[in-house]
């Protein structure tokens, strides 16, 4: 396409023919298509530094006429318990992947370079579990958790995702690409299978262990479900929970609530912004290659 | 068969590796998924120890009471119309952001915003655009002359309401599964369709886009699929079954049934049920794409 237009006089590359005109068409509703997906962030923000009075005025600014936004924040940040949400919500994301980490990256360089009796078995388990979503599992789960007395802890909130069978999936998938004469001319050398694990698998895999961290970490700042059956304290709720919560609380201070909810949705916005290509990557891996 | 003692410590160690996935796959998964088919024969609620064995009782009650069918045929309804366009719509747009390289990072960026956003806290948000005297939507409806709508608080609108959010939340996780897909493809073969005479856009579409696009286009429909199956963020945030129940959609049945009313048992038939629906979907997958390999 460059090489014709800059070979062709320039008149022609301007003029308008119907393809052309239908081309531009097409740019223009993508970009209208992109001002709706990005609408309801701007209004949300909006909201979040006007005064309660003002959320709703028929005529929307974009920028508030009174400037509440310090007010907002305050009350959220300080007179409330939102930053203990966070604080929650972190350390649940946190402690899940770390136990992922350390439980699937293991068992995945055993399924895709060692052999052992049962290694059909479990990965039958692994892709069959894939499946299983926990909203099926959730009743024993619970129950299990009622009864050791563990409810309302953190243990709990992160229990069920302790192990992910997706990991073990996508990692041994990358494992496996890794050439056996490496690890054989290391054993050689004199490595343990665990320094072979640290100190060439690991390295070799970081993309897929970071695009994993940042899908995981996403998908359970953002999990509702869970937090709502075992969470029943003000003191471990997370802060996807407290917009539950907020619903009740909703009708009377309007500019605080889009406030609450900016601060809950900004870390994970940021994190896609920061680490776009690492997230978009795992999501490709997810799909096409698995 | 004589094993060398270098084998013996690698399978040792092998068994080593899998030991806490192994523990936690048969905590997580195995254990409960035996016990919810269990627990699905009895009568049990954890508000009593005491239980009964009652058989098949809690599945002929889903045939029979209404809630269950009520709740099938929403989420029905909701999955119709939200799965085909956030596939449609998905493909569509990454086709487009394809053949226009110099937009694609901005596009792409924010397309996909909302699959990252807290949908708890965006589901807020949509409510009060949403929001049938002072909402934004109505607003614009009104500006333009139309009607305006019930969005949420209207029986025959709130699941199509909750499919529109969804459809913004999804729409761009598709799209970058088609990206990739639509990457992968080799340009020569449109230039070889070119030269076989397809140049226009349904003609390269047609021709060599969509056939080559087959692996990406079943994962990316079954996903969607099995991901509208799933709703129950936006339910429990901002309608709760209603009104008048017509939002009441399956896992939110279930949970409403499990967690609410303590109906474990029925809860858990409801469960496995849902299970078998998402396993008919990851084998039709499964079949598809065994089958279907172009290279």
């Amino acid at each position: 396409m460059a090489e014709v237009s800059t070979s062709a006089p320039i008149g022609l590359a301007f003029r308008l023919t119907p393809r052309r005109i239908a081309f531009h068409l097409g740019t223009l509703f993508l970009f209208l298509g992109a001002w709706i997906m990005i609408f309801p962030f701007i209004w949300m923000v909006s909201s979040s530094l006007k005064p309660t009075d003002e959320v709703f005025d028929s005529n929307f600014t974009i920028w508030p006429q009174t400037f509440a936004g310090f007010d907002n924040y305050y009350k959220v940040l300080f007179e409330q318990p939102y930053l203990t949400f966070l604080m929650n919500s972190f350390i649940v994301c946190a402690g899940i992947l770390v136990v992922q980490l350390l439980t699937a990256i293991p068992a995945a360089y055993a399924l895709a370079k060692l052999k052992f009796r049962g290694s059909t078995i479990l990965f039958g388990a692994v892709l069959a579990g894939i499946t299983i979503p926990i909203n099926v599992t959730s009743i024993p789960i619970y129950v299990g958790i009622v009864k050791v007395g563990l409810l309302d802890t953190y243990v709990a909130m992160m229990f069920p995702f302790f192990v992910s069978v997706f990991a073990i999936f996508l990692f041994r998938q990358f494992f496996r690409t890794f050439p056996d004469s490496i690890i054989q001319a290391a054993r050689v050398d004199g490595f343990t299978e665990i320094e072979i694990i640290l100190r060439l698998i690991i390295p070799s895999a970081v993309p897929a262990i970071a695009a994993f961290s940042v899908f995981s970490f996403v998908a359970h700042w953002n999990d509702l479900y869970w937090p709502l059956i075992v969470v029943t304290s003000q003191e471990k709720m997370t802060a996807t929970l407290s917009m539950l919560q907020y619903q009740s609380a909703f009708d009377n201070d309007y500019g605080g609530a889009f406030a609450a909810a900016t601060v809950i949705t900004a870390p994970m916005v940021i994190a896609f912004l920061l680490a776009r290509r690492l997230l978009i990557s795992g999501i490709t891996m997810t799909g096409v290659k698995g | 068969m004589a094993r060398t003692a270098a084998e013996r410590r690698q399978t040792r160690l092998a068994y080593g590796l899998i030991a806490p996935a192994t523990l936690l796959i048969l905590l997580i998964y195995i254990g409960p998924i035996i016990v919810v088919f269990a627990m699905s024969l009895t009568d049990y609620t954890l508000v009593s120890d005491y239980y009964e064995f009652v058989g098949l009782e809690n599945y002929s009650r889903m045939l029979e009471e209404e809630p269950f069918r009520n709740a099938l045929l929403n989420t029905f309804i909701y999955a119709g119309f939200l799965a085909p366009l956030a596939f449609g719509l998905g493909l569509i747009i990454a086709i487009a952001i394809q053949e226009r390289k110099q937009f694609r990072s901005i596009l792409e960026v924010l397309f996909f915003l909302p699959v990252t956003a807290t949908l708890t806290a965006m589901a807020l948000v949509w409510a009060a655009l949403m929001d049938s005297r002072q909402g934004v939507l109505n607003g614009t409806l009104d500006l333009m002359g139309l009607p305006v709508l019930n969005w949420l608080g209207s029986p025959d609108l709130v699941l199509i309401s909750l499919a529109i959010i969804s459809l913004w939340a999804l729409v761009g996780f598709n799209m970058v599964l088609f990206l990739a897909g639509l990457t992968a493809i080799p340009k020569s073969l449109y230039d070889a369709a070119a030269v076989d005479g397809a140049d226009g856009a349904v003609d390269k579409f047609l021709r060599v886009t969509w056939p080559m696009l087959g692996p990406t286009a079943m994962f990316v429909a079954v996903t969607t699929s099995i991901t509208a199956f799933k709703i129950f963020d936006t339910v429990a945030v901002l309608t709760q079954g209603g009104p008048n129940r017509a939002s009441e959609v399956y896992l939110y049945l279930a949970y409403l049934e499990g967690f609410e009313y303590f109906n474990m048992g029925y809860s858990a038939a409801l469960s496995l049920i849902f299970l078998i629906i998402v396993f008919a979907f990851a084998l039709i997958q499964a079949l598809f794409i065994d089958r279907k390999v172009h290279y």
